[in-house]
């Protein structure tokens, strides 16, 4: 395949770019989904094609097509030149690159059973094992799922790269409703969008689906009649290492984009709060954050060998105790922004996408307590978990997230459970007051397959080593 | 590649399934181009040669799917295998509905033929003219123009294909303190005037700076189409959809008055304003569905699957990709009313006038309690007169209370095209809407 690329860098270079670069990829996608203990729909996917990026002035050009012959890859090039031309029609300073080494390299995650191979007659009895499970144990509804990804691509540079990388992605998920007179209520495992990473279906395995869907729908159906979340402008909060990694993923994650802070998204997925002038001196939270962006994490969701530019994975520091020294860059962000180096977080969804600045495994390092000593320290609080809703404003600055599940705290001790529970903040003020951090037996690599980003939208999947923590006065039962 | 040429490929397919299985293919093709400007300057510029061939098959109610982007003779074998293959391994779908019956599509065609092909100058002007129509200001958004051909075939006898084009143009002006958004979408690229948007976009922005914070509480609003495209999705996604319903997740109550009597929803590809193609993704032709006539609740869509658990028939609204989430209109009209837009805000006696919404999010589908927050310039209104404009604020709403009976002030007469605003999802055609009530939850500094 690497020779449609090089074909495709060499017509854009003699088409006038001044730089250039070319993905292949061939990628397929196994989901199926089962509901109420009957498999209701099993998709297979495959896509191959070529994309091609061309830099002229101030601007790209992206070229992408299906058909891979040199002919084709040739067109498809010397069109990226010709977009990119039509760019420089509403110019800007010209971008420069960040140097980063040509690599020649092959790369692949690890993976202990292929999840394509894996029959389809066990996967789906898993499926309608764990549905049929939640009904009997109280679910009105019940869903499973899995999907799977197994991705190869070959990249090459005008500057000389040439690095091929497969990557298998895999995870499951599922969800019992129960509805109520007036509302619905819902429970999910082992999160709202499930669980992923660059895994085998032994990640499935070891979620234990069958032997946790009793509980969920037992859950969901004992939600509707727990009393609603209390309204409080100021109470201890207990979040759980799922739901952060939604608050990570929301409120420290794309804020600290460098397309965002530089304002490339501004009139679609916003911009940033945070401030260049004051990178290495603000602060973002308490001591305790610590936040990395690591896409060299074994089995997390947002791990590779080499963004979609050929800057080798490594990990870059985001916060360091509470301070903010990091963003998530690529060659052409970091130059403008006067980075030394390319932070490697640029990837596309699929050949037919330009590669954008993604998130990788952006999470907290681990700290000190347990949940159950974090519930013990709190006299009177709640405890939530599992993302139900969540929203934050376009500077990724005022969040409100509602989770599935809470408990009351009294005395040191989890009390009654809690429906609807919601929680409101603003960034910087709210990761200020983070007084107890989970510790690395509670540290898991949530995994992310829906981000969404760009025009035209791109699904990335990232990655989120998350903590459960506590935070303080924090404002709750928002209600509509 | 033609519509003859995309009904080839689709009936190069059933051959190769024969008699062994039902049997549905939907091949579409066409081109994609988006140029992208940001800080005033175009930073991101592609076009993707798009090809997609989907099959999906059915052995004695055993079901599967798959979608490849090859063509040729082998792919094609091979996608048929795999297909064919995965579904002998499937258990027993009893959802199964069977594939749609020959029927005559719509006769619609919403396109033009020199927007399917516009070149990337073409969407550079238009990005130009806005930039320059913002005196200055820094500005930010897209000009997008696509062309699609899509033909669909099944074993059942049933042939179909359509053509759509789009074009899109969407942007903000920024002064630094505030921004102010404009777009403008048609079938037709020449519709996009880029210094009429530039200059709409600029006059927003600079009559949004200055903006002081508000105490939340309720408040009359009138909402822009965008926000009112808002509002329907959520009622088409969680409310409308025959699934919902179904599963006991849905407000709609079938012939009872859940909407004040002034809101007439319909869901009508057939519009003249409207974008798409005349069958859905199961080849059953659209029509006109009305969901809502006068405040009340009198229809849901359907695709096959959902049509057959709830004893109705299809109305032609399965979508690609859309699986367990069930039916979704793509072309929701709001009926108008007759009073203009400006007029609306003579009506508020106290109140906010809001560009767009953001970032919304379901708390409850039942109670369509919903949370998000407002962009891109909000100002308050007291005695029928602009008085002066806010900062963001964060909202905790039920849309279905919001255009309950008695609840809407107002409709107004601007019918507009409204496509991609959100989840990227459908081409709606609303008015703006003066609500007696909104919800405000909570300022921009918490």
């Amino acid at each position: 395949m690497f020779e449609y690329a090089e074909a495709a860098v060499e017509a854009a270079l003699a088409a006038g770019a001044r730089y250039a670069d070319a993905r292949v990829m061939d990628r397929r996608h196994e989901s199926m989904s089962a509901r109420n203990g009957e498999v209701e729909g099993l998709t297979q996917e495959a896509s191959t094609g070529l994309g091609v990026r061309a830099l002229i002035g101030s601007g790209w050009g992206f070229f992408s097509t299906a058909d891979l012959t040199t002919d084709a890859a040739r067109a498809a090039g010397a069109q990226a030149s010709a977009i990119a031309r039509a760019s420089a029609s509403v110019p800007g300073a010209d971008l420069e690159l960040t140097p980063v080494e040509a690599r020649q390299d092959s790369w692949a995650n690890a993976v202990d059973e292929d999840p394509l191979s894996v029959p389809l007659s066990e996967k789906g009895d898993l499926l309608v094992s764990a549905t049929r499970t939640m009904r009997e144990a109280g679910a009105d509804v019940a869903n499973a799922s899995y999907n799977i990804w197994e991705t190869t691509k070959w990249l090459v540079s005008s500057e000389g790269h040439r690095i091929d990388q497969h990557i298998v992605e895999c995870g499951a998920a599922m969800d019992a409703t129960a509805n109520g007179e007036a509302e619905t209520q819902r429970r999910s495992y082992p999160g709202i969008r499930g669980q992923f990473g660059t895994r085998g279906w032994e990640l499935v395995r070891e979620l234990d689906l069958p032997g946790n869907a009793p509980r969920i729908g037992e859950e969901a159906r004992a939600l509707l009649s727990a009393p609603e979340c209390p309204s409080r402008d100021a109470t201890d909060l207990i979040i759980g290492s799922e739901q952060m990694a939604l608050q990570i993923h929301e409120s420290v994650g794309h804020a600290v984009e460098l397309d965002r802070i530089l304002g490339w998204e501004a009139a679609f997925a916003g911009t940033s709060w945070l401030d260049l002038t004051q990178l290495g001196s603000l602060r973002f939270g308490s001591d305790l954050m610590n936040v990395t962006a690591d896409a060299t994490l074994p089995g997390a969701l947002g791990s590779f060998g080499y963004d979609d530019e050929g800057t080798p994975a490594h990990p870059v520091d985001i916060v360091r105790d509470g301070i903010w020294v990091g963003v998530l860059s690529g060659r052409d962000s970091a130059a403008l922004a006067g980075l030394a180096e390319s932070g490697g977080a640029v990837r596309g969804d699929g050949y037919n996408r330009l590669p954008m600045v993604r998130m990788t495994n952006v999470g907290l390092l681990p700290g000190a307590s347990s949940l159950d000593e974090m519930i013990a320290a709190t006299d009177d609080g709640l405890l939530v978990d599992t993302n139900r809703s969540w929203s934050i404003d376009d500077k990724r600055l005022n969040f409100q997230f509602g989770c599935e599940i809470g408990w009351e705290i009294k005395g040191g001790k989890r009390g009654r459970m809690v429906r609807n529970p919601t929680y409101t903040g603003i960034g910087p003020r709210f990761w200020a007051s983070l007084d107890m951090l989970g510790n690395e037996s509670e540290w898991t690599f949530w995994g992310t397959p829906n981000c969404g980003k760009g025009q035209p939208g791109q699904i990335g999947h990232t990655g989120h080593p998350s903590v459960p923590c506590r935070f303080h006065g924090v404002r709750i039962g928002v209600r509509g | 590649m033609s519509a003859t040429d995309l009904l080839e490929v689709c009936e190069r397919v059933l051959a190769r399934v024969g008699n062994e299985a039902e049997a549905e293919v939907t091949v579409t093709a066409g081109t994609e181009s988006l140029t992208r400007f940001a800080t005033s300057f175009i930073h991101q510029n592609v076009t993707d040669d798009a090809r997609q061939v989907h099959l999906r098959v059915a052995l004695d109610g055993r079901v599967a799917e798959a979608t490849a982007n090859q063509a040729d003779d082998d792919s094609l074998a091979r996608l048929v295998k795999s297909t064919v293959d995965a579904a002998r391994l499937q258990p027993v779908d009893p959802g199964w509905p069977g594939l749609a019956p020959p029927a005559e599509p719509q006769a619609v065609d919403h396109w033009d033929e020199p927007t399917s092909h516009a070149d990337p100058s073409e969407r550079a002007a238009r990005v130009g003219a806005f930039v320059a129509a913002a005196g200055g200001l820094e500005t930010a958004g897209f000009c997008s123009t696509a062309g699609t051909h899509t033909a669909f075939a099944n074993s059942a006898g049933q042939r179909a294909s359509g053509r759509a084009t789009v074009a899109m143009l969407d942007g903000i002006a920024r002064t630094g303190a505030a921004d102010g958004s404009a777009r403008a979408a048609s079938a037709d690229v020449d519709d996009l005037d880029g210094a009429t948007v530039g200059a709409e976009a600029t006059r927003r922005a600079r009559d949004a700076d200055g903006a002081a914070d508000i105490d939340p509480g309720r408040y009359e609003v009138v909402l822009s189409p965008s926000c009112v495209v808002n509002v329907l999705t959520f009622l088409a996604l969680y409310g409308f959809n025959g699934r919902a319903v179904e599963e006991g997740r849905s407000f709609a109550r079938l012939g009872e008055p859940q909407f004040d009597p002034v809101i007439t929803i319909a869901d009508d590809v057939t519009h003249p304003e409207a974008i798409g193609i005349g069958f859905d993704a199961e080849g059953t032709p659209k029509g006109r569905v009305e969901l809502v006539r006068g405040g009340v609740t009198t229809g849901l869509v359907h695709d096959r699957r959902t049509a057959k658990a709830n004893g109705a028939t299809s109305t032609g609204n399965a979508v690609a990709g859309a699986g367990a989430f069930g039916a979704l209109p793509a072309n929701l009209v709001l009926e108008p009313g007759t009073t203009g837009a400006d007029a609306l805000v003579d009506g508020v006696e106290r109140g906010l006038l809001v560009t767009d919404f953001w970032y919304t999010r379901i708390l409850d589908p039942r109670t369509m309690v919903v949370t998000g927050l407002t962009r891109n310039g909000v100002w308050l209104v007291e005695g029928g007169r602009i008085s002066r404009p806010v900062t963001n604020m964060r909202f905790t709403q039920s849309y279905l209370e919001a255009l309950a009976p008695g609840a809407v002030s107002g409709v107004g007469s601007d019918l507009t095209l409204v496509s991609g605003t959100t989840f990227d999802f459908g081409a709606y055609v609303v008015p703006s809407l003066h609500l007696a009530s909104w919800n405000f939850t909570g300022g921009a500094q918490g």
